[in-house]
């Protein structure tokens, strides 16, 4: 086989993780931030396969992958639940505007 | 080789998905870049030879998460959909995230990778499902644990209060 070696994939994790990282730093809108992380935990399972994949073909790092896109899932419904929550106390689901503890 | 083509098309559609999610100002047309970028990622896991993880990514991110961002940003945006998506602080962040990078990057090209050449892909199906029912059975359960309370947190969570 050939060129396509397991570096390949890890720098393109590499550049996945930095754009979800950068999106979470930079975001404002509590989606837009949910949505990098979402790109940081694809670029993880990206990860986990190549090393399944250039491992003898074991299957723990397709089941790794498996818990963390349910991990993911989990994760979406309460963030965005939280999100809604701040929507209805705050008119805004902007970060910086939401600095108050109490309703 | 056209393995090698079929990557850097896939790559291509992720970065440059991943770019619109990270730099359009419209919180609707990221949530519509993201679906790219995961379409890119199940080809990969395709590409990997984990068809059965490729399906799960077509199912439960692009069905099922991207679905529900979608309505999460139907239902915020009552104002304005364009409003507070500007960026904050965008020269501390492309520092950090450029730092970031260049350390992964060199990481990955300098490490000695203990890497086998992987033979010709096989059907997972059956490995993953005897793994899950075997080595796997303990942290399987707690899953299921872990999702049937995110269902009620996320009932409670978003459900409208009652004064009462």
């Amino acid at each position: 086989m050939d060129a396509l070696s397991l570096q390949h994939f890890l720098v393109l994790g590499a550049i996945l993780f930095c754009l979800g990282l950068f999106c979470v730093l930079t975001r404002r809108n509590a989606i837009g931030i949910l949505m990098g992380i979402e790109l940081v935990l694809n670029s993880a399972n990206l990860n986990y396969v190549a090393f399944a994949r250039y491992n003898g073909g074991a299957y723990d790092g397709q089941i790794f992958a498996i818990f963390v896109i349910m991990l993911a899932a989990a994760e979406a419904a309460i963030g965005l639940a939280i999100v809604l929550g701040i929507y209805q106390g705050f008119e805004t689901i902007d970060v910086e505007a939401t600095d108050r503890l109490r309703g | 080789m056209t393995l090698t083509a079929v990557f850097y098309f896939l790559a291509a559609i992720t970065v440059a998905s991943g770019l619109g999610v990270v730099f359009t100002t419209n919180v609707v047309h990221s949530a519509l870049a993201l679906m790219g970028t995961l379409l890119g990622v199940a080809g990969m896991f395709v590409l990997l030879g984990a068809d059965f993880l490729g399906v799960i990514q077509l199912l439960v991110y692009v069905g099922g998460i991207l679905v529900l961002t979608l309505f999460a940003v139907m239902l915020t945006s009552r104002v304005d959909v364009r409003v507070s998506n500007r960026a904050v602080g965008r020269v501390p962040a492309a520092v950090v995230t450029l730092v970031v990078f260049t350390a992964m990057t060199r990481a990955i090209t300098t490490a000695t990778w203990v890497a086998t050449a992987p033979g010709a892909p096989k059907p997972t199906v059956y490995g993953i499902g005897s793994a899950f029912l075997g080595s796997y059975v303990l942290p399987f359960e707690i899953a299921s644990l872990v999702l049937l309370v995110a269902l009620i947190g996320a009932v409670v969570v978003s459900r409208k209060e009652v004064k009462g």
